[in-house]
């Protein structure tokens, strides 16, 4: 246990530090709220309408699936790396692999999914 | 051959299964020929399973057929397996012949009632159970195949359910027969303590060879339950009462389940444990007892009833005391012999009477009857053969029976079963010819209504008779003394002893050996009075009968009112224990059950409630449960150790 | 290193699953073409059947052997080939019972058939799982695509509720289990089932307190997979929500699939200390059966209360788990095909009576159902007669077995709680068929239409009731003898 003791010492350290601050700020800062500065701060533009606003579910579709075919394709690199080793059955593994990836990609784009409208 | 046993079960299984799912979209027609076409096939099987054991050397003679295990557990096993021995067989033969002339004699019968699909349905099952309580290789099928006739006579009894008479009938016999079915129950369960086993074969067999003395009292018990289960089926005393109205059903089922196959089920019972009884000499003594005071009381009833279908349900009780006499003192071939020749006149007997009562539009009692001779002469022709076949008459199958009955019941017996026996039958031929005399003889007592309709029945109810009175006529010849086939072919279940080894008065083997012929000329001289005497009364003297009764008023009341048994039961069991229910229900039941089953139904709505505000169809409360549970299986690991 | 050959072996083992993926991408693909003239959405149904009837001999055709492959993470042997019969069948009943449904709610699409397969393929690798990992993929497998099936009446919000309720609490209840699976793995050093029970019968017993709970969070993890109290609560919701057929899959398959993972990891893995888990179980067993009963007494929904029934039934089979011995794991299998056949009936009946917009899910639709269709009536009796337990239906053999397996365990008070609680339950199974004999009809009967293939279904459901009930030895000796091949 002892090995771990530096890292409870940097612990207390950092949220020493963290809780003294803000403390500290909050006791000495002068305090004169006026409306202008209660207002959320969008780059010193005034803000327009709210921020809680509805995205339209195609962004989330369109991201899901990049993540997917990205870690998908991931998956190209290990087997690159013993590619050797694994010899034509990793190769055929890997086809298959492929294979049912073109399939999902087949059926993504005739479902739709690609596209906006 | 006697691999197809399955299919006797199995064709009036289906033909239930058809008329009671489809029966009602399918035509009249239709549903008959599917209820008679199945009890046919079923006949026809088992004419070739009974020529399959025929075929068989004697010894060999005993087929099982295991069916499936049902359930295995520990030494606890239910086995379904089927049966097939002389002693079944014949059973089958009977169950299913008989069962399917009524059959087809019911197509005519009950042509013109709404209920006819749902009534044979009920006839089919009740074939099926009935089979199923024969074949059954253990005392449970045996168990279940005997409560599932009990349902299917209630059923049946109650088939007419709007008559209050016939709903209370059906009632009655179905709780007089729990009373029955409790005692055999006990004992299957006895003999699973006993045993270990409630297979036949096994039971039987531990039971000859496991060294259990004569008189050994487990055995008693358990043979004096299994015969309180036989006197509720077997409407014997004290368990009688239900018959008499069990006739308010439609008269074929009179005749199939209340005479020809149930009511034999007891003595059937008592035959196939043949080895049990012949170890305890005390229960055969009770058997035999019971069985000829219940021949001559109910014989007695019948000598005054003026119902004809009631009479004929005397007849019945009276003629099952004899098998149980027989039984009892040992001639279980004697027994089953008379089972299977009655099952043939009474049947004749009952359809005949239904005939009649077809005839005269619903017409029972046979103070309103008489004259019939010349309007219906087929029945009255089929009907004399079934009469004189019950009096006794040689050659007429009744007499072969029941003189053997009367020969083995004095041989292995002693003089006095003899004595009641005798005087039964003369009763049996008295009542018998009463009935004949008063139904078809003498001047009509017709209602002028009725006479109008007045007509022979159809043919599909009239063959059935001529077969029944043929059968009431040749029966016999299978049981002929001295060259008797049936105890022959019977000799291997009954191991022997189809005629008693044990006799409870030695000296009266010797005494009367060689007097069968005697025996026989005696029984039917005890005919002849009888019916002589019934001559006398009904077509000589036809008013002497009044005369009597006024004479011998109190007997004849006694007669008449069944010796009150009926009104004792009620006062002594069924009002007390209605007054006992009564006050059960007024103060324990009301004041303690229903407190308490009030307050545990109410304690669950309350914790139904609780859980409805559980269930609040938050996720965030649901998650909260889960971490709830969570901490309550990590306390338990914990601290549960 | 690696070799070959033996990967190639390793694939014939998952053969059966391979199948019912391809099939699942083939109905895919079908079903995007489908636009086209040639291909018609209505073979997909038959399709999938096809599939899974492939698999189902490439799995009966390696009974009798135990081969574990992958590293021994997938392990063939009896028991897990019982257990994906059981899936196969659970899959076709419900496609059965589906292809009209789908139709008539406008939900007629190739991933349906598609997410069947493909949770299937998971209830599989669960039941094969040899180690905690892929036990946790199997599941993953089946839940993700059983989420999405309860959400598949897009445009109900009820179905999407219920798929969003499940999805969250499956996934935060998938939290415990992988917790669990970690901490077992740190403190045992292995996540492969028999590696775990050498290493705790080495330490002679659950020494560190840490593995304790990772056992427990295990218990939490597939307790709620298998809708144990007090991990039930989504269960109504989300049967009544999702559309029945579906409601008729996962109140079946996924449960089987947990018990299969349950009895597995905690017979194997844990089975050398028994003592730790049994009396946790036995509470939640109590719990479960009681709770289950009571709620469902007072339900008016049928949909609902056959929820409850089903929470019940785990509580049965939580008692065949706390036995612990080789009855009571066989008493499982048996149980548990005897459900699918009385369950996926009585909601294949439930499907017969609803219409489109009208799903007649309240109790009282169904007063006087026994005039107008006696055949339904009388099946729906058999069903509900084989649940409450009367022999000589299935349901009846199940509990008979599993009581025993308690009772020769020594646990009899959990037997007698377990009698009551059956009892409890013929009231409101009885119910039903009261209301459907002795009530006059409340509503019209419109004439129903009854494709085939659902008569299929009922007949296979009302075939395999009585045949498990009326000849249950045969199955149970396939049911012993599928556990001897566990050990």
């Amino acid at each position: 246990m002892i090995n771990y003791l530096p890292i409870l010492i940097l612990f207390i350290i950092a949220v020493g530090f963290a809780v003294t601050n803000i403390g500290l700020s909050a006791i000495l800062g002068p305090r004169r709220p006026t409306r202008e500065k209660l207002t959320p701060y969008e780059c010193g533009i005034e803000p327009v309408g709210t921020a809680r606003e509805r995205f339209s579910v195609k962004f989330y579709l369109i991201a899901m699936l990049f993540v997917v075919f990205d870690i998908e394709v991931i998956f190209l690199y290990p087997w690159a790396v013993v590619f050797k080793s694994l010899k034509l059955f990793g190769f055929i593994e890997m086809l298959t692999f492929i294979g049912i990836m073109l399939v999902c990609y087949f059926y993504i784009w005739k479902r739709g999914g690609l596209e906006w409208d | 051959m006697l691999n197809l046993v399955g299919l006797i079960l199995l064709f009036p299984l289906i033909g239930a299964a058809i008329n009671g799912l489809l029966g009602k979209r399918l035509k009249k027609d239709t549903v008959g020929y599917i209820a008679c076409g199945a009890i046919g096939l079923s006949f026809f099987i088992a004419i070739l399973v009974f020529c399959g054991l025929v075929l068989l050397p004697p010894e060999a003679r005993l087929f099982e057929k295991q069916l499936f295990n049902w359930i295995e557990s520990g030494s606890f096993k239910a086995a379904a397996g089927l049966q097939v021995d002389p002693l079944s067989s014949l059973m089958i033969l009977v169950v299913t012949g008989v069962g399917f002339l009524i059959h087809i004699y019911s197509i005519g019968y009950m042509h013109e009632d709404k209920g006819y699909h749902r009534y044979f349905c009920y006839l089919n099952l009740f074939t099926f159970s009935m089979l199923l309580l024969v074949l059954g290789n253990n005392f449970l099928l045996m168990f279940i195949g005997w409560e599932a006739v009990g349902l299917c006579s209630y059923l049946l009894i109650g088939f007419w359910f709007e008559k209050k008479s016939a709903s209370d009938a059906a009632k009655k016999a179905f709780i007089v027969n729990r009373v029955g079915d409790f005692g055999f129950a006990l004992g299957i369960m006895l003999i699973f303590l006993t045993f270990h086993t409630i297979d036949f074969t096994e039971v039987f067999h531990a039971a000859s060879e496991g060294g259990f003395a004569v008189g050994n009292f487990t055995i008693t018990i358990i043979t004096l339950l299994l015969f309180m289960g036989a006197t509720g089926k077997s409407a014997q005393i004290p368990l009688y009462t239900w018959l008499p109205d069990a006739m308010e059903g439609p008269t074929p089922v009179s005749a199939l389940i209340h005479a020809a196959t149930m009511v034999t089920a007891g003595v059937y019972m008592i035959a196939r444990c043949n080895v049990l009884y012949m170890l305890s000499p005390f229960t055969m003594t009770v058997v035999a007892g019971i069985g000829a005071v219940t021949a001559l009381f109910a014989a007695s009833i019948g000598l005054v009833q003026n119902d004809i279908k009631r009479v004929l349900a005397y007849s019945t009780i009276s003629q099952l005391g004899y098998m149980f006499l027989a039984c009892g003192v040992g001639a279980f071939s004697a027994g089953v012999f008379h089972l299977m020749t009655h099952a043939f006149f009474k049947a004749l007997l009952f359809l005949g009477s239904g005939s009649v009562i077809h005839a005269l539009s619903g017409e029972q009692d046979m103070r309103k009857m008489g004259g019939l001779k010349q309007h219906i002469p087929v029945t009255y022709k089929t009907f004399l053969i079934g009469t004189v076949a019950i009096a006794g008459i040689p050659p007429f199958a009744g007499f072969f029976s029941k003189d053997e009955i009367l020969l083995e019941s004095l041989v292995h017996g002693n003089f006095v079963y003899w004595s009641i026996a005798a005087l039964a039958a003369f009763f049996t031929a008295f009542y018998m010819f009463r009935l004949l005399f008063m139904t078809f003889h003498g001047k009509s007592r017709v209602d002028h209504h009725v006479m109008e309709h007045l007509h022979e029945s159809p043919k599909n109810m009239t063959m059935p008779l001529m077969i029944l009175a043929g059968l009431s006529f040749c029966g016999g010849f299978l049981g002929l003394p001295g060259a008797s086939a049936i105890d022959s072919f019977l000799s291997p279940v009954f191991g022997g002893h189809g005629h008693a080894e044990i006799s409870m008065s030695g000296a009266a083997v010797h005494q009367s050996e060689g007097h069968p012929y005697l025996m026989m000329v005696i029984s039917t001289a005890i005919a002849v009075a009888g019916i002589g005497l019934a001559y006398q009364m009904y077509v000589k003297k036809p008013e002497l009968p009044q005369k009597l009764a006024g004479q011998y008023r109190l007997i004849y009341k006694i007669l008449l009112n069944k010796y009150y048994i009926d009104e004792i039961y009620n006062a002594l069991f069924v009002n007390s224990v209605k007054k006992g229910s009564l006050l059960l229900w007024k103060r324990v039941d009301a004041m303690m059950i229903d407190g308490s089953v009030n307050g545990v139904a109410r304690l669950v709505g309350w914790f139904g409630n609780i859980l409805r505000y559980l269930q609040t169809g938050y996720v965030r409360n649901y998650a909260f449960y889960i971490v709830l549970g969570c901490i309550f299986i990590m306390a338990l690991a914990a601290f549960g150790r | 290193m690696i070799n070959a050959s033996i990967m190639t072996f390793n694939i014939l083992n998952i053969l059966p699953i391979l199948v019912l993926a391809g099939f699942g991408m083939i109905v895919l693909v079908t079903d995007v073409l489908s636009s086209r003239k040639w291909v018609n959405r209505n073979i997909l149904a038959y399709i999938s059947l096809i599939g899974i009837i492939i698999a189902a001999v490439l799995t009966r055709s390696s009974t009798g052997t135990t081969l574990f492959s992958f590293n021994e993470s997938f392990v063939t042997d009896n028991y897990s080939l019982f257990f994906n019969f059981i899936f196969l069948l659970c899959a076709g009943l419900t496609i059965l019972i589906s292809h009209n449904y789908i139709k008539r709610e406008d939900i007629n699409y190739g991933e349906y058939y598609a997410l069947i397969l493909f949770s299937t393929i998971g209830m599989m690798l669960m039941a094969s799982g040899a180690d905690l990992l892929n036990i946790y993929i199997g599941l993953e497998v089946m839940s993700i695509s059983i989420y999405i099936l309860t959400g598949f009446k897009r445009s109900k919000l009820i179905s999407n509720e219920a798929s969003l309720k499940y999805f969250l609490l499956g996934a935060f209840a998938t939290g415990f289990l992988l917790y669990g699976i970690s901490l077992t793995y740190g403190t045992t050093g292995a996540i492969n089932l028999k590696q775990i029970a050498s290493f705790i019968a080495e330490k002679g017993g659950m020494s560190d307190p840490l593995m304790v709970i990772g056992m427990g969070l295990l218990i939490v993890g597939l307790g709620f997979k298998v809708a144990s109290v007090p991990f039930h609560a989504w269960v109504p919701d989300v049967y009544e929500g999702a559309p029945t057929p579906v409601t008729a899959f996962m109140s079946v398959g996924p449960k089987a699939a947990g018990f299969a993972a349950f009895l597995r990891i905690f017979l194997t893995a844990f089975g050398s200390s028994h003592l730790e888990w049994q009396k946790i179980i036995y509470i939640l067993a109590i719990l479960t059966m009681t709770l289950g009963n009571v709620s469902a007494l007072s339900q008016t929904n049928i949909k609902r209360m056959l929820a409850y029934s089903s929470i019940a039934h785990a509580g049965y089979l939580l008692i065949a788990l706390v036995s612990a011995n080789d009855m009571g794991v066989s008493a499982t299998l048996f149980y548990v095909l005897a459900y699918i056949f009385m369950n996926i009936g009585a909601f294949a009946i439930i499907i017969v009576l609803s219409r489109k917009g009208d799903e007649c899910i309240q109790i009282n639709d169904y007063a006087g159902l026994g005039f107008k269709h006696p055949l339904l009536a009388i099946a729906m009796t058999l069903f509900m007669l084989s649940m409450a337990g009367v022999p000589p239906m299935a349901g009846f053999v199940g509990k008979f077995y599993i009581f025993s397996a308690a009772i020769k365990s020594g646990y009899i008070g959990l037997a007698i709680i377990a009698v009551i609680n059956s009892v409890i339950s013929v009231y409101y199974y009885l119910r039903i068929t009261v209301i459907m004999y002795m009530k006059e009809p409340a509503r019209e009967f419109v004439p129903l239409t009854i494709s085939p293939l659902m008569v299929a279904a009922i007949v296979i459901s009302v075939v395999g009731t009585l045949q498990l009930g009326i000849f249950p030895s045969k199955v149970m000796e396939i049911a012993q003898r599928s556990i001897l091949m566990m050990r």
